[in-house]
């Protein structure tokens, strides 16, 4: 009850009897209970789902760009009734199309999907049940997290409706082609948009991450110490600190991009000459000035997306191989390193832009020395997995997934900090390979983990296990039969961002290889769908839960009823006697948190 | 905790909402910290502007440290529940911080009388640094009046009574942060010159 003393004054008579009144149900109307909820519990639900809407528009885009790729000569005129004569002119996926395309798939996956749906889903879920909190420090900041997102969520996707088309300069909307209306279709309603959306996205990020650090340091229950944190909330810990710490620095860049758009100042813009506009009246401009701004967030944003599945997937590792978790003060110690790394490796995705070579050689070694923390915690999964007791769920499958493609994608992290050989492999397909597997495919995998491991607390049903398995196989030997051959082509100098290989005699020997991955990519994506339609289907039609820990599971979460309401526990919060990781101890399976340490218990 | 925090004898720990805060504060910084150090880079290139910061930018420091005077005598006088003083002070703060507003925009124009350009064509980037460097400085103050406008509400309020101090020491710790980060923004811009 302490939270709500801390809350609501301790003196007052009230709160002595306080631990009662969260029996008692409030009236909850529709609008009140799914809409705009205060219960961290839906809105982590309203992220999911939100999360899910962007990853099948985001997913569609590259089976669209795929199909260029994979099929340039070829022409679809289903393409041109479904989409258009601006995306998909006599069946094939014009210029314009396919960069937008490939900026709004980066830009959806990156921050829609994998920061707001991972990251917003768990953290909203597991922090205040893991920790033993009836909600956020401030349930109120936290709805209007949310609803920032979705209102960034509509701008964006209006984006796409545009005449002009959405923001088409990549991702990181570099200026010039980010400041200039006049430099493509794409820079102008759809850029203006982007940044809207954007902007909106972090305040929503924002306001998430202060609620989530202050919950974390506030509001953990009796006996909860720092060290008996479960490593989830630990991960979501430190992925929250870089946010709050990074996203004001990417937001200071945005606000000097919006003056150069907008009001004719010269942050980014030089003399530059426009063709059909003439020359620029801006003067001593540096566009190099928004890439320090962008990256300086931009690296952090890459652990802000892998940090959660890092966390989720130590949890479900352990608790499937019912083995403790494996170095645990070294895992959190590892998260620290990397969370201070993140900070000081921005300049590496800047090496050929005429960087002092210096300067570049200290930007190698701080991204070399991120190997480090990496490979400890490598091998502490590594050793929670060795002999242990494994149960091959869903969930579990996806976890052991996602060690596999950190190892393949990190491995080639150890290339691409090398600034000399850089030279070489910046902007080439290696790069893609390399950050699609370590940081996206990956972190969905830690996603996947957390759906299928959760799932049971957040709907009280189960999804279904053998569509589970058939989603884990295809997506993992899929993931690698896509990503795998791009690291040939990139070694070989192919560029990213190409809108039609076929007519460059270098590349002209990749057609195959490249039609080879759109198909691929396709059956991928088909199914992601299935699992879809499993999620959705068991909301209401699954497996019913009928015991209340599942897993056998030591965390807090299981020990609130299977349907929890709002305030999660009826009667008091349970108290905290020990850490999350008594798994195979003195002959027993599992010891739950909340079990008082025995007088003959052996030390962990 | 749960029999724990109802022991006076016990250390307080701090409300979340005020720890929320502090962080809330952190981001800004680092904010700022963005801003800045993008002008120091820009600095050491070609083509920057020198000229020296209106004079009229040293009344508004002395405004706005005044009224990170008068807020804190409001929290003094609440918890003394000295109701009457308690709301003249926050009118006080209030009125200081559209006094603030008022010089610096003063100041700008000031600025812009003596040739300075801000935006469009001809503009340079160090007048522009300026501009959108201390805006964003007056819309975090904008956001600490609008605060303490509601608490004044609140005040003023006579079907509820609030005894609890954490509303209005919220306010007066998120103001005196924006004088601070003034008094940095300042002795910035006249170090780096």
């Amino acid at each position: 009850m302490s939270n709500e003393a801390v809350l609501h004054g301790v003196a007052s008579s009230h709160d002595a009897h306080g631990d009662h009144h969260h029996e008692h149900h409030h009236h909850e109307t529709f609008i009140s209970k799914y809409v705009f909820s205060m219960d961290h519990k839906m809105i982590a639900k309203q992220f999911l789902i939100t999360g899910m809407v962007w990853a099948v528009i985001g997913g569609l885009m590259s089976v669209l760009f795929r199909l260029q790729l994979g099929y340039p000569d070829q022409s679809f005129p289903w393409l041109e009734d479904l989409l258009g004569k601006w995306w998909a002119e006599k069946g094939h996926i014009t210029a314009q199309g396919y960069y937008a395309l490939v900026t709004t798939h980066g830009t959806v996956l990156v921050f829609f999907v994998l920061t707001a749906g991972l990251s917003g889903t768990f953290a909203n879920f597991l922090i205040p049940l893991q920790v033993g909190a009836r909600d956020m420090a401030s349930p109120f900041m936290n709805m209007l997290s949310y609803w920032f997102f979705f209102a960034a969520s509509i701008v964006m996707l209006s984006s796409i409706f545009v005449e002009t088309g959405p923001f088409s300069g990549g991702w990181t909307a570099y200026p010039p082609l980010s400041a200039l209306g006049d430099a493509s279709p794409g820079s102008k309603t759809g850029m203006d948009l982007w940044l809207v959306a954007m902007a909106l996205f972090v305040v929503s990020s924002l306001l998430g991450g202060l609620n989530y650090i202050a919950t974390i340091l506030n509001m953990r229950t009796k006996g909860m110490s720092m060290t008996r944190l479960p490593l989830t909330i630990w991960a979501l810990f430190f992925t929250a600190v870089l946010g709050v710490l990074s996203f004001p620095v990417l937001l200071s860049g945005f606000i000097l991009l919006i003056f150069d758009r907008n009001f004719g100042t010269s942050f980014y813009l030089s003399d530059i000459f426009v063709n059909g506009v003439g020359a620029l009246p801006n003067e001593g401009g540096s566009a190099i000035l928004f890439q320090h701004l962008f990256w300086f967030l931009g690296h952090p944003e890459v652990y802000i997306i892998l940090l959660p599945a890092m966390g989720m997937v130590s949890e479900i590792l352990s608790v499937n191989a019912r083995k403790p978790i494996f170095g645990y003060m070294a895992m959190i110690g590892s998260l620290f390193a990397i969370a201070i790394l993140a900070f000081l490796v921005w300049a590496h995705h800047m090496f050929v832009t005429g960087l002092n070579p210096f300067l570049g050689s200290i930007f190698v070694l701080l991204t070399l020395l991120i190997a480090v923390p990496s490979a400890i915690k490598v091998f502490n999964w590594l050793t929670t997995l060795w002999r242990g007791n494994i149960r091959f769920t869903p969930a579990m499958m996806f976890a052991i997934g996602f060690v596999s493609l950190f190892i393949s994608g990190g491995l080639t992290g150890i290339w691409l900090g090398n600034s000399a050989l850089d030279i070489h492999l910046h902007d080439t397909y290696f790069v893609i390979a390399h950050f699609h597997i370590v940081m996206g495919v990956a972190s969905m995998f830690g996603m996947f983990a957390g759906v299928y491991h959760w799932y049971p607390k957040m709907y009280g049903r189960y999804l279904n296990n053998t569509l589970g398995y058939i989603h884990f196989w295809i997506t993992m030997i899929g993931a690698y039969l896509i990503f795998w051959p791009m690291h040939y082509e990139g070694l070989a100098g192919m560029p990213r961002r190409y809108y039609d290989y076929s007519i460059w005699e270098s590349f002209k020997n990749f057609v195959e290889l490249n039609r080879f991955i759109s198909t691929v990519a396709m059956i991928v994506f088909a199914v992601q769908i299935l699992f879809l339609l499993n999620f959705f289907y068991s909301i209401w039609k699954g497996r019913k839960v009928t015991s209340q820990n599942p897993w056998g599971s030591n965390t807090l979460e299981w020990t609130a009823p299977i349907h929890p309401g709002h305030g999660n526990w009826p009667g008091e919060i349970p108290e905290v006697h020990r850490w999350a990781y008594d798994y195979g101890k003195d002959g027993r399976e599992f010891i739950p948190q909340t079990e008082a340490v025995g007088a003959d218990e052996s030390h962990h | 905790m749960m029999a724990t925090t109802m022991n006076p004898n016990e250390p307080k720990r701090i409300h979340p909402h005020k720890f929320t805060l502090w962080v809330a504060m952190g981001s800004i910084c680092m904010m700022f910290a963005g801003l800045t150090s993008a002008y120091i880079v820009k600095k050491n290139q070609a083509n920057f502007q020198e000229f020296d910061l209106p004079k009229i930018f040293w009344y508004s420091t002395f405004v706005i440290l005044l009224s990170s005077l008068t807020v804190q005598l409001a929290v003094a006088a609440f918890k003394a529940r000295e109701m009457g003083r308690y709301k003249k002070l926050i009118t006080v703060t209030a009125l200081l911080g559209f006094v603030f507003a008022a010089l610096q925009v003063t100041g700008f124009k000031d600025l812009s009388n003596h040739g300075i350009q801000f935006l469009g064509a001809g503009s340079n980037a160090a007048a522009s640094f300026l501009l959108v460097i201390v805006g964003l400085h007056m819309l975090h103050m904008a956001g600490g009046v609008i605060v303490l406008l509601i608490t004044f509400v609140r005040a003023f309020a006579t079907k509820t009574r609030n005894y609890s101090s954490m509303p209005i020491e919220i306010v007066s710790v998120y103001w005196h942060f924006v004088d601070v980060l003034w008094l940095y923004l300042l002795v910035f811009f006249i170090w780096i010159r």
